[in-house]
């Protein structure tokens, strides 16, 4: 029973992270249809961005983190500008091996700065955990699910009640009804890249010091938002979030009760069960956002 | 001419061995040939279907894993008590064996992906390949995890007044390599030109029309995605019988980029792309490698991935030929039409 707890305790934790980077892999495949394979590499760029700015320049924690999710926005934005827009209108496949070449570029360019040694993040919080009856959780994980919770919300506010997230909204249902009703679509697919960019940032700026900072954690990390994506259905945003809680739920029973070793391969399971039964995601609304 | 061209690129490579005196280079051409193959069959489902398999690596790995296991034996517990003992067979009994398991799952990821395609084969087919190198790494009783599988023996094969004769020699195996690239070639050419290889075009080209003409997509995508699987697995098990030493980094996404970067180099569609491609990515890193990191080579993989699809989208091979097409049509004389035409005012 404490076991269970305790699982279900980690999960939740873990889940909030998941939901930002699902969130905005989904944004991004839902908006522009293109699949952002570079997605887990600015996962680890901000997970490098917070490492980078606390051990080399002795920056504050949470500035860090901060400034990690603004670079990691800003670094999305130069992608969608440098690599997409060129080739907007251009066939699905086309876009797909643009950003695996731009994946394989910059995971690569990351192990050639950092070397293949793992980094870890000094967190000013107390290594003592926290007893809630049961369960113990460390403060860090605590701070992981406030921050990814409040990003969870304030995405969600911002589509659904600024103008800018009305313009996203509009250009998701129909681009071209979009574009005439004054709307600057490149403008917005910049934007909406930067968005998930900056969220995918986020989860890694977040769980970069609870585990620890490689240059290939960003592989896992697009295959978890990809079975997130699919479990809750291209290009919905509360599928990606609901999504993202239950493959976290999935992967720490999993790895509790079934194998440890097989925790990464549980998103492969959600994805093969959903193509096998309810192939268009489970919370499918005909193409709508927000 | 036309005729003696193919003659001619295979006089090429069944004399390769006698150019390359060098044991390294043709370790190199035997990898780079092996390479070949893998994209190859990449290319028959990018290529003629229009499907991005990303985690080719894995029908690659599961060739060579199935291919090793089968001539070394194993002794397994699964659950339910059930114990299973596999004595070993002679290793060429591994490549049929590796060429069937790899079809097989070709088949099931087909089957399971090929309803709703697109952006999903995509991200099952990546899911795949890593989830097999969890399972490599993971199994330990078959696979040895991290361990590797040694001692793979090589391909024997029973020669009429020699006997039992078991391929060390890198020369032989690479006429071995070469004998079956040829005929995944021809089986790929055979395919694409019949009616089979026609319906996949036409399913990539516009789907609603093939469907409305009576093509079944399912059919024609899941039978390319077994023989497509089935070759990546051929060439899996030429590699675990010549390197004779696998493990489950043989599953990593790289190798899949370094496919896929051979196709749409040599250009994707058309038969010779993945040699052109290949020739170019295998020797490549040869030439980078004693200047630069490997982490630079795969920057520079990255790096190149996206300027062919900016400035040359189609590939080599078809840019080749639309050159010739362009310098022919300008040495040629103008058509009889054309002069009719300009006869026209006159009269």
């Amino acid at each position: 029973m404490q076991e269970l707890l305790q699982h279900l305790a980690n999960a939740l934790l873990l889940g909030s992270t998941y939901a930002l980077l699902g969130i905005g892999l989904t944004l991004i495949f839902g908006i522009m249809r293109v699949v952002n394979f570079t997605h887990g590499e600015l996962y680890s760029f901000g997970a490098y961005a917070v490492f980078f700015l606390e051990a080399a320049l002795g920056v504050n924690f949470f500035v860090a983190i901060v400034v990690a999710v603004i670079a990691g926005c800003l670094l999305g934005a130069l992608i969608e500008f440098a690599l997409l827009r060129p080739i907007q209108g251009a066939d699905i496949d086309t876009t797909m091996l643009v950003m695996i070449g731009a994946w394989i570029f910059m995971q690569n360019s990351e192990l050639l700065y950092w070397g293949g040694v793992a980094k870890s993040i000094k967190t000013p919080f107390p290594e003592a955990p926290l007893q809630l009856g049961l369960i113990s959780v460390s403060w860090l994980r605590i701070f992981v699910l406030v921050v990814g919770s409040v990003l969870i919300v304030a995405t969600y506010f911002f589509i659904d009640h600024t103008k800018l997230g009305k313009a996203i909204r509009a250009t998701f249902q129909d681009h071209d009804t979009a574009a005439l009703m004054g709307i600057n679509i490149k403008g917005i697919y910049t934007a909406t890249f930067a968005l998930g960019s900056g969220l995918a940032a986020a989860a890694g700026a977040l769980l970069g010091p609870v585990f620890l900072v490689t240059p290939t954690m960003g592989d896992i990390a697009s295959l978890k938002a990809f079975a997130i994506v699919i479990l809750g259905g291209l290009g919905n945003i509360t599928g990606a979030t609901i999504g993202g809680f239950i493959l976290a739920f999935v992967e720490e029973l999993g790895a509790g009760y079934v194998s440890s070793g097989y925790r990464d391969a549980m998103g492969f399971v959600i994805i093969i069960v959903i193509l096998l039964f309810k192939p268009t995601g489970l919370f499918t609304r005909a193409d709508r956002i927000g | 001419m036309k005729r003696a061209l193919p003659i001619f690129w295979l006089l090429v490579l069944f004399t390769l061995p006698v150019w390359l005196r060098d044991p390294y280079f043709l370790h190199i051409t035997i990898i780079t040939a092996i390479f070949i193959i893998a994209a190859m069959s990449l290319n028959l489902l990018l290529g003629y279907t229009g499907q991005l398999s990303l985690g080719h690596v894995a029908f690659f790995g599961i060739g060579a894993y199935a291919s090793a296991l089968t001539s070394l034996g194993f002794d397994i517990e699964l659950p339910g008590g059930l114990h299973i003992v596999h004595a070993p067979w002679p290793a060429i009994a591994g490549f049929p064996v590796g060429i069937v398991v790899a079809g097989l799952c070709g088949y099931m990821i087909g089957k399971l992906s090929f309803k709703v395609r697109g952006a999903y084969f995509v991200i099952v087919t990546i899911s795949f390949a890593e989830v097999m190198r969890l399972v490599a790494l993971n199994w330990v009783d078959l696979t040895q995890g991290p361990l590797a599988l040694n001692n793979i023996p090589p391909y024997s094969i029973w020669l009429p007044g020699i006997g039992e004769y078991e391929i060390w020699s890198k020369v032989v195996f690479f006429y071995v390599v070469a004998a079956v690239g040829v005929a995944c070639y021809l089986i790929i050419q055979r395919l694409v030109q019949s009616r089979i290889g026609r319906a996949m075009v036409a399913l990539k080209d516009n789907e609603s029309l093939a469907i409305s003409v009576g093509i079944d997509v399912t059919r024609y995508l899941v039978l390319a995605a077994v023989m497509s699987a089935a070759m990546a697995g051929a060439a899996g098990s030429l590699y675990a019988h010549y390197v004779k030493i696998i493990d489950p980094e043989i599953f990593l996404f790289i190798y899949t980029v370094t496919m896929v970067i051979m196709v749409i180099t040599g250009g994707k569609g058309t038969l010779a792309g993945p040699i052109v491609g290949g020739v170019i990515f295998g020797f490549l890193p040869v030439v980078v490698r004693s200047y630069v990191a490997p982490a630079v080579q795969w920057m520079i993989y990255g790096a190149l991935m996206i300027v062919i699809v900016f400035l040359l989208p189609r590939g080599i091979v078809p840019a080749i030929e639309q050159y010739f097409l362009n310098r022919k049509q300008a040495d040629r004389p103008p058509d009889v039409a054309v002069l009719a035409d300009l006869d026209a005012p006159k009269s």
